[in-house]
């Protein structure tokens, strides 16, 4: 067995220090040693995204990156996204749309949504389904995900982009006025 | 009273909450399986064959016994001899031996991938290690990977023990079970038709495709009591089967359902679970079992490949007159695909008055298959529902119009025989035809339009439930149905209209096995239906139980008291009415804690029908097929929440039309797999789909509170046919054989091309 190395990253935000050994990937360093179990494994060769991560503010299976190459690298998970009194504007969009139903592909699917919305405010559909392309999901269909990242993108673009709490019965009439919106406002194949 | 079947007056049930657990699961906090972890936890792995038939001749463990960090290893001989026979276990009736075997081979190995050895240690890379240092010998045997090849006389033989009724005792075989369904006369029936289609059809097998692979965590204590934490779509299930494999006592073994990512039948069977628990067992410490998505693909699920002919004939004016099909469909290594439901599903919708269906289970050296929403249907409304548009092409008559003509509803007799009950089959179509997809015009060349029904059974089986009255006048609602798509919410909304309460004021826990009455499978669609109605029912009791003790407030009898609108009130001078939070206040002077319990055991279902229409444009070059418009009508009987059904509704399109176009197994000469990853095992995407439209049909089933029909499968059922037939519209050819993906359906179409010049060059010189 190869000797354990040292490895300092900020990860969500904090300066953060573990050993790892040569051969771990990074999604292995993350739920295994640091209990960051919100990064899934799906298929560990980069084909399901449910791994996603962001790493220096681009998109990347964490399945495909080793432990020790994460040195110096500024990485978020999904346990990042929301501020301890507030979701993520994509994450309160996902609630409301419905957009998940096992939940598995969740975290990846908002990692690739957030890296998508903080360059480009107003995406397309092509854009967004191009954006979420490497992310499998089984359960939706991916209707209700491209609808919830639109919505999010549309409030973001609106300045309401504060998530609320994620209160339960938030939901009906906002998800319906908005995927409503979203029907008026683009043209549905 | 709140509730009611008629569907007036619901203030939550119809609504879009946000779901209970839903915070947890776009936060990362929400714990899968595999995310379970306990002090000394030790990491398993399986050995998997590398051969798809043959004998077992040693197993050689010294080696990986050795190197450090390995603490146990274990062979099928660990496990106790089971008799080759089906039992009875808990609910189902399973043949133990099998199951066991399909566990861990014992002696011999049936597929690539079969389980042959399992290492615990203490890191999965050890464990890995460990397992490159077991010898096994192996006598490799000659194969049959497809049903035509295992069916012909001297075909090498899978189980040496499989007999079946009509090839008598004294037979080895390998088809495990013929059925047959007969009614009318086949032959009047065909000489009536004026028009007759018949064409043979093969699908390819498939992955349920989960995105969570399976996963299991045992935990053995030395007093003989274990405890499983695992992803499952059934805690009963696990406990039952572990128990049966282990030869354990049921009630010694606790199984804690985790979050689960998918399963879609796929994972009401066990894999890990018992290995989890011997390997807990031998070494003294926790262990975790999980599988690579390579395992999960060569050795889980798939539902079956099949063969099916399929002979249907109708009158000049679209009147169905006989039906004649020939299935056969791949079991895997052990009996029991699903050609049952395939033959009873086939032309369910239709009333026909002469039928003739053989359907044959046979068993090939693949995985054994595992259910896969609305298991076999799909393969069936392949068959079925091309020959049916082809059948509406040639008469003339509009499709959805030859479809309501001859469609099934109240008193047409089911292919098993008994009449279906109201059913909302032609509803799904009509409404097809009233959508505004239906209405639009699709222009352009190389573009087409297509559609299809389908029909699934759904059960309905046994469940628990308690509704708690907490002091502050909330509840919670205590269920043993793992929430794989958002069921949750559906049941804190059921209990919520009951008891006037606001949904965010009901929590839904979902519990382990010790802590609720017996639970079928969250699977058959039964999940809303069976302990929906077990929710509702014990929120009634719950609200009984209320009303007495606002009758003891109030010194009146119990039927004195009124419940409306969330109010408790009576007649009287000056009693003011009580909310349920007012009441809950007072109920530790009023006789003390309240718990609304119920269970069922729903015997009737609500069958379920959905109808598909789809566009496509197909590439002339290269015969890639997309899909540019999808819409799905579908009975619901009751839609509790209706973005959780859409979701359903869209995500069965969705693996329906990843079935139609792009997914199969594909095995080599020696049949290994060779796709056991998922760049290769081709999902729909993101970019393969667009929007999917969705119409809600809600057509009541009759005798369940709430009107609810399970809604988890049937939408997977037509997409196959309703794309082949968008093809066929698209570019004149009839796609016999699954799935349509571009080189085959290419080939076809040089083929017409081809063939058409050739008979153009016969005619014309």
């Amino acid at each position: 067995m190869a000797k354990k190395a040292v490895v300092e990253a900020t990860i969500n935000g904090e300066q953060t220090e573990f050993l790892c050994e040569p051969r771990q990937s990074l999604l292995e360093v993350l739920r295994d040693e640091l209990d960051l179990t919100g990064s899934k494994e799906g298929c560990l060769t980069g084909d399901c995204g449910a791994c996603t991560v962001i790493v220096d503010g681009r998109p990347l299976c964490s399945c495909l990156m080793l432990g020790v190459e994460a040195q110096g690298k500024t990485i978020q998970t999904v346990e990042g996204l929301a501020t301890p009194d507030s979701l993520h504007v994509l994450q309160q969009k996902f609630l409301e749309h419905a957009s998940l139903q096992c939940g598995i592909c969740t975290p990846g699917f908002l990692m690739s949504a957030k890296v998508l919305l903080d360059h480009n405010t107003r995406p397309t559909e092509a854009e967004i389904r191009y954006a979420l392309a490497g992310n499998l999901c089984r359960c939706t269909g991916y209707d209700k995900i491209v609808r919830a990242v639109t919505d999010a993108a549309q409030t973001l673009a609106s300045g309401t982009g504060k998530g609320s709490a994620g209160r339960l019965g938030s939901g009906p009439s906002a998800a319906e006025s908005t995927s409503q919106q979203f029907l008026q406002g683009q043209e549905v194949k | 009273m709140a509730a009611s079947a008629n569907g007036q007056g619901f203030k939550v049930i119809g609504s879009r909450p946000v779901r209970h657990d839903g915070v947890d699961k776009v936060t990362g906090r929400a714990k899968y399986g595999a995310d379970y972890s306990f002090p000394g936890m030790l990491f398993g792995k399986v050995l998997r064959s590398p051969y798809a038939h043959a004998n077992i001749k040693s197993i050689k463990t010294d080696k990986a016994a050795a190197l450090p960090g390995v603490k146990a290893i274990i062979t099928a001989h660990d496990l106790p001899a089971l008799p080759d026979k089906m039992e009875q276990t808990g609910e189902q009736a399973i043949n133990l031996n099998q199951l066991s075997a399909n566990i861990l081979a014992r002696d011999k190995v049936l597929y690539d991938g079969h389980a042959v050895a399992v290492v615990a240690a203490t890191s999965p890379h050890i464990a890995e290690e460990a397992l490159r240092l077991i010898d096994v010998d192996y006598d490799v045997l000659p194969l049959v990977m497809s049903v035509e090849d295992a069916m012909k006389p001297g075909a090498p033989i899978l189980l040496p023990g499989l007999r079946n009724k009509e090839e008598g005792p004294d037979k080895p075989t390998n088809v495990a079970t013929h059925i047959q369904f007969k009614r009318g006369d086949i032959a009047e029936g065909f000489k009536t038709a004026d028009y007759v289609v018949e064409r043979e059809f093969k699908t390819a097998m498939v992955h349920q495709g989960y995105i969570e692979p399976h996963n299991a965590v045992g935990v053995y204590n030395p007093d003989g009591h274990a405890t499983i934490y695992c992803s499952t779509q059934g805690t009963f299930a696990v406990r039952s089967l572990s128990a049966a494999v282990l030869g354990m006592p049921e009630g010694n073994i606790k199984v804690v359902p985790a979050e689960i990512g998918g399963g879609f039948g796929g994972k009401l069977t066990i894999y890990l679970e018992p290995l989890a628990v011997l390997l807990s067992k031998k070494t003294g410490r926790p262990v975790k079992l999980t599988m690579t998505r390579a395992e999960v693909l060569r050795a889980t699920g798939p539902t079956s490949g099949s063969t099916i002919r399929c002979k249907i004939g109708c009158t000049k004016d679209g009147k169905l007159t006989a039906a004649e099909v020939w299935m056969a469909y791949e079991a895997g290594a052990f009996p029991g695909s699903p050609v049952g439901a395939g033959a009873m599903t086939i032309v369910a919708p239709y009333n026909i008055p002469n039928l003739l269906i053989d359907a044959y289970d046979v068993v090939v050296n693949r995985p054994k298959t595992a259910a896969y929403r609305a298991p076999g249907a799909s393969n069936a409304a392949m068959a079925s529902e091309t020959v049916i548009d082809e059948l509406a092409d040639k008469s003339g008559i509009d499709p959805c119009d030859f479809r309501i003509m001859n469609g099934a509803k109240e008193g047409t007799a089911q292919t098993a025989g008994p009449p279906f009950r109201r059913i909302g089959f032609i509803e799904t179509v009509e409404a097809i035809k009233n959508s505004p997809h239906y209405k639009s015009k699709l222009e352009g060349a190389n573009r087409g339009r297509g559609m299809a029904s389908g029909f699934w059974f759904n059960v309905g089986l046994q469940s628990s439930a308690i509704v708690n009255i907490h002091t502050d006048g909330t509840a919670s609602v205590v269920i043993g149905s793992v929430d794989i798509g958002g069921t949750r919410a559906a049941q804190a909304m059921i209990a919520a209209e009951v008891l006037g309460l606001d949904v965010i004021d009901v929590r839904p826990l979902v519990t382990d096995t010790d802590s609720i009455g017996h639970t079928d499978v969250t699977g058959g669609s039964r999940t809303c239906f069976a302990t929906g109605w077990a929710v509702h029912d014990a929120a009634q009791d719950a609200l009984r139980q209320l009303k007495e003790r606002a009758a003891k407030l109030w010194e009146k009898k119990p039927e004195e008291v009124a419940f409306s609108n969330g109010q408790f009130s009576t007649d009287g001078n000056g009693v003011k009415p009580m909310t349920v939070k007012e009441l809950a206040g007072r109920l530790a002077r009023t006789g003390g804690p309240i718990a609304g319990r119920a269970t069922v055991n729903a015997r009737s279902v609500g069958p379920a029908f959905a109808t598909t229409l789809v566009d496509v444009e197909v590439d002339p070059d290269t015969g890639k097929v997309s899909i540019l418009r999808a819409t799905v009508a579908q009975d619901a009987g009751k839609a509790i929440h209706p973005s959780y059904v859409e979701g359903q509704m869209q995500g069965g399109t969705a693996q329906g039309i990843g079935w139609a176009l792009n997914e199969e197994y594909f095995y080599d000469d020696r049949g290994i797999l060779r796709n056991s990853g998922l760049l290769d095992y081709r999902m729909p995407t993101c970019l393969d789909l667009p929007l999917i439209e969705t119409c809600i049909v809600e057509v009541p089933t009759p005798g369940h509170p709430l009107g609810v029909r399970g809604v988890g499968e049937v939408s997977i059922v037509p997409p196959l046919a309703a794309v082949a037939n968008a093809i066929a519209h698209a570019v004149g050819v009839r796609m016999g054989e699954l799935p349509m993906s571009p080189p085959r359906l290419l080939k076809a179409m040089l083929g017409k091309k081809n063939g058409a010049e050739t008979q153009a060059a016969a005619a014309g010189r």
